[in-house]
């Protein structure tokens, strides 16, 4: 009697004992199917980041066993490459010196440029077993694979000539496929001496010769700038532009704040499209203060005017700030482009792209494929990523007044040439004084279907369209050669 | 090192990838097959391939080192697990394979990590892990016939407690959390050894009586444990005793409400934990954000997430890698470095293989019918598997870490022993299992023998 109660109780537990195993069981069954995947997705999708972070000792165990691959230019020129010193010893070699400087950046004393961003493919080598197994035999380090970029030497060495001595930075792009063409930023220095010339680079503050201006650069954007402030216009007043007239007599004053023109030069009557092709001061600034204060700054945000850009170096932030405390004199400036407002090279170039390309803004990118020694694409890049930066209409407006420019305006030394171009000339003051200006220059051609683009800033030279223009040409011509 | 140690090495990769994949598909292959008898050829298959694994791998240790010393280190190696796994199979014909298979499985890497790390502490293990296998042999007879160890929990209970207490008075404290005490030159961790007694604990105490009275001084007891382990600041060790005993309590009541308001107030304890002690926010703090100060807090999560990403899925080759960049490598990133030079696949395998086994467990635990046995195989399998759980989610920074070891793998002499004695009782209870099988068909055939008597008498008064 007693043991048949003692089995009828067990029994009576033992169902909920069961399941409960079950439970047990299964909740570790789950907990481990999702540890598993998150440690296989986790160490694949960050497998680069980590080996490029450099508290990590892989990069030193690659390093002993590949030489760091070449780097090349798109028309199959030696950017860099890796070759033995008298002694033996691995040294990096730049066969271009001074010209790519900044760009394909260096690999010794940290790294910087390309030779940064593409640091994990050039140290992995993916021969096959049987190279890698004679390089073995013969004692020699796996050739690392290489990067072949979207740079042209014959643009990147126009534009690094046409800049000749003064301080600058030059970007020149496919508009359509956001491939960077050339980068020059000087002064410069050359990655072959680094060793030799570190510290005093390092020390000097005047010169900062390792800064890409082209990225890292903020310059006031001058009469560059007009470009967004036309883009604002059009937005609040669409096709009333047209009714637009000015008559510019050099100045133009509004409640004790007066704005000159470049040099005093008076434009007379002007409407909308021919303000914006003389780069008159005056004439937007007249505009500026019919601007709604909100309704600009949402346009200015819409431009990545203080956001990261779609770049994958570094780079610094743009800054123009319209807020509804802006006071009349500020909206002014910011008009043509003075007072606070700040931006890069790249910023300017990458709107201009856009206007360039319908409206839509392509991811600038300068890899275009990682190859292995044995010649097996192992990596190509593309750029699936696209921006509607404005509307096809606002670019289609921004064009023709960019072509303008150049038909009747600041930029006619680009007139009848084989090609058609378009674009806007800055002359931005940087000092109180009115003698000091860097001379901008950002474009595009040919103005039918765009396919390059081209920006320019040379620092302390004068007017945009005496200084800048002439390196546009000069790159436009080799392009169109 | 020739061109031909190169090959062999290279292609060593793939064959390991191969040989432990395999391995663990016999693993799950066992469930299909009710039996022991008739998964027999899978045993079979997974001995062989257990064995393979460990050739490839000295092959390529032989290859890239060229050192001859490792050749006889495999032969005894080799020579010890088969003499583990056919003894099991001579004395215990009763007991679980799989069971034993895995944890041969697991020491065998565990000793050629380790010793890959460091030759003398390899060897170290290596004797250790075969000292314990004897003592191991040992257990499963020692369970099956003490059956007063069922109403000893108290006893245990109290053991451990006074055990923990002495630690928490006169405790070495190393590196914030290690625990180690030294009783005539041998260094041994009492917390790893209380864990056995805390399960034995739980499984007499629950298995006697599930009133509440009974659950709530039992509860007590096990807070007890735990709070000590917090004050001694061994998370690891706080959380797996907690764990542990939820799920036993789980088990042993069949009420749910036990279990989660167990987890309930465990959640609100460690949020007071975390306020109180600044040792769990840097770990917190390590594990949301390892690169904001590599230099400190987050430096082992930091290289242990490098070797675990720099392997790839085949791994660098063993000798290949710089495991060494991990602090304390051996022992608490044990996972790590077997993902940086065996591989995503091995290191993903070995988890599968964890499972495999802690399945098994349970299996038993479901059959056993002595409620006793059933907590106790429980119990010990949950210990396990969450083990393997903080250690491997602790390395790969999918839980915060908590510097557990990985059972049977990680270097640590007392770490060893315990996981093989566990096992060993886990082999215990099958063989009560079985016993238990066996006198219900000795039942079932007297009774019918007895029936069949009283036909036959029946027949004959009526003839």
């Amino acid at each position: 009697m007693d043991k048949e109660n003692q089995t009828e109780k067990n029994s009576k537990t033992t169902n909920k004992n069961l399941y409960s195993i079950v439970f047990i069981g299964s909740a570790f069954i789950v907990l481990f199917a999702v540890m598993i995947s998150y440690i296989c997705v986790f160490s694949f999708s960050n497998k680069q980041e980590m080996m490029d972070n450099s508290y990590n000792t892989h990069q030193a165990l690659l390093k002993k066993q590949n030489s760091r691959g070449s780097i090349y230019s798109s028309d199959g020129k030696i950017l860099a490459r890796t070759v033995k010193d008298d002694k033996g010893e691995e040294v990096r070699e730049y066969p271009y010196e001074k010209v790519f400087a900044h760009i394909v950046g260096f690999s010794s004393h940290g790294r910087s440029g390309i030779e940064d961003m593409a640091n994990y493919y050039l140290i992995n080598s993916n021969i096959s077993i049987n190279s890698k197994a004679n390089a073995y035999e013969n004692e020699e380090k796996f050739p690392g694979d290489s990067l072949y970029t979207t740079l042209d030497t014959r643009l990147q060495e126009t534009a690094y000539e046409a800049l000749s001595a003064h301080k600058g930075a030059v970007i020149v792009s496919n508009v359509k496929t956001g491939e960077i063409l050339a980068m020059v930023s000087k002064p410069d220095f050359d990655p072959n001496n680094l060793d030799k010339e570190w510290v005093s680079m390092t020390t000097d503050e005047d010169n900062t010769q390792l800064l890409n201006r082209a990225t890292q650069g903020l310059y006031p954007p001058g009469s560059t700038f007009k470009i967004v402030t036309a883009l604002e216009y059009f937005r609040e007043n669409g096709d009333n532009y047209k009714n637009y007239h000015f008559s510019c007599n050099g100045r133009f004053t509004y409640e004790g704040n007066t704005i000159n023109c470049f040099h005093g030069e008076s434009h007379g009557s002007v409407d909308f499209p021919l303000s914006f092709a003389k780069s008159c001061n005056s004439s937007f600034a007249n505009m500026a203060i019919t601007l709604d204060r909100n309704s600009f700054n949402s346009t200015l945000s819409g431009l990545m005017f203080g956001s990261e850009l779609p770049w994958d170096m570094n780079h610094k932030k743009s800054s123009a700030i319209c807020n509804e405390g802006l006071s009349d004199n500020d909206i002014m400036q910011l008009g043509i482009g003075q007072g606070k407002t700040t931006v890069t090279p790249l910023h300017m170039h990458l709107i201009t792209s856009a206007i360039a390309n319908g409206g839509s803004l392509v991811k600038p990118r300068v890899m275009d494929r990682v190859v292995s020694d044995e010649g097996k694409v192992i990596k190509s890049f593309y750029e699936d990523e696209t921006k509607q930066l404005i509307t096809s209409e606002e670019a289609e407006f921004l064009r023709d007044l960019m072509h303008e420019v150049v038909e009747k305006g600041t930029a006619s030394k680009l007139k009848g040439l084989s090609y058609t171009a378009a674009g806007k000339t800055g002359s931005a003051e940087f000092k109180d004084s009115t003698s000091d200006s860097h001379a901008w220059f950002t474009g595009f051609a040919p103005y039918e279907d765009p396919e390059i683009a081209v920006t320019i800033i040379v620092e302390n030279a004068g007017s945009g369209g005496e200084f800048a223009v002439p390196i546009a040409k000069r790159i436009f011509d080799k392009y169109f050669s | 090192m020739g061109i031909l140690d190169f090959y062999l090495s290279e292609i060593a990769k793939y064959v390991i990838g191969g040989c432990i994949l395999a391995y663990t598909f016999f693993s799950f292959l066992v469930f299909v097959y009710k039996g022991e008898k008739r998964r027999g050829w899978i045993y079979g298959f997974q001995t062989a391939f257990l064995f393979l694994t460990q050739f490839a791998c000295f092959i390529q240790i032989i290859a890239k080192t060229g050192s001859k010393r490792y050749l006889l280190l495999l032969a005894i190696q080799t020579l010890v697990i088969l003499t583990t796994i056919s003894l099991y199979k001579m004395i215990y014909p009763d007991g679980n394979r799989l069971i034993i298979h895995n944890m041969c499985f697991m020491l065998m890497v565990g000793m050629l990590v380790i010793t890959r790390v460091s030759y003398w502490k390899g060897i170290k293990q290596f004797m250790i892990a075969s000292v314990s296998i004897v003592i191991a042999l040992l257990i499963p007879e020692i369970i099956f016939r003490l059956e007063i160890l069922e109403k000893m929990g108290y006893v245990f209970a109290a053991a451990g407690l006074i055990l923990l207490t002495v630690l928490l008075v006169y405790g070495t404290v190393t590196n914030g959390s290690k625990i180690n005490f030294r009783i005539a030159g041998i260094s041994f961790m009492p917390t790893e050894v209380v864990k056995l007694f805390f399960v034995f604990f739980a499984a007499s105490v629950l298995s006697m009586k599930t009133n509440f009275k009974n659950v709530a001084i039992c509860s007590v007891l096990a807070a007890a444990h735990v709070i000590i382990l917090v004050l001694l600041k061994d998370l690891g060790s706080a959380l797996i005793y907690f764990v542990v005993y939820m799920c036993i309590l789980l088990v042993a009541t069949g009420n749910p409400l036990y279990f989660i308001s167990g987890f309930a107030f465990g959640g609100l304890a460690s949020v007071v934990a975390y306020k109180l002690f600044p040792h769990i926010q840097v770990r917190v703090a390590a594990f949301i954000n390892p690169w904001a100060d590599i230099e400190t807090g987050g430096y082992q999560i930091a290289q242990s997430l490098f070797a675990i990403s720099g392997g790839g899925l085949f791994g660098l080759g063993l000798y290949g890698g710089n495991p060494t960049s991990i602090p304390y490598v051996e022992e608490d990133f044990i996972f790590a470095a077997i993902s940086e030079e065996l591989g995503i696949i091995f290191a993903c395998c070995l988890l599968a293989i964890c499972i495999s086994t802690f399945v098994m467990v349970l299996r038993e635990a479901y059959k056993i019918k002595n409620d006793f046995g059933r907590l106790l195989c429980l119990g010990f399998g949950v210990t396990y598997i969450f083990q393997v759980f903080l250690t491997a989610g602790g390395n790969s920074k999918f839980i915060p870490l908590t510097g557990v070891t990985l059972p049977l793998v990680s270097y640590g002499g007392t770490s060893v022993l315990v996981s093989i004695v566990m096992f060993a009782f886990i082999e215990g209870e099958c063989l009560v299992r079985s016993d238990e099988r066996y006198q219900d068909y000795l039942e079932k055939k007297k009774e019918a023998a007895y029936r069949n008597k009283a036909v036959n008498n029946g027949q004959r008064k009526s003839d």
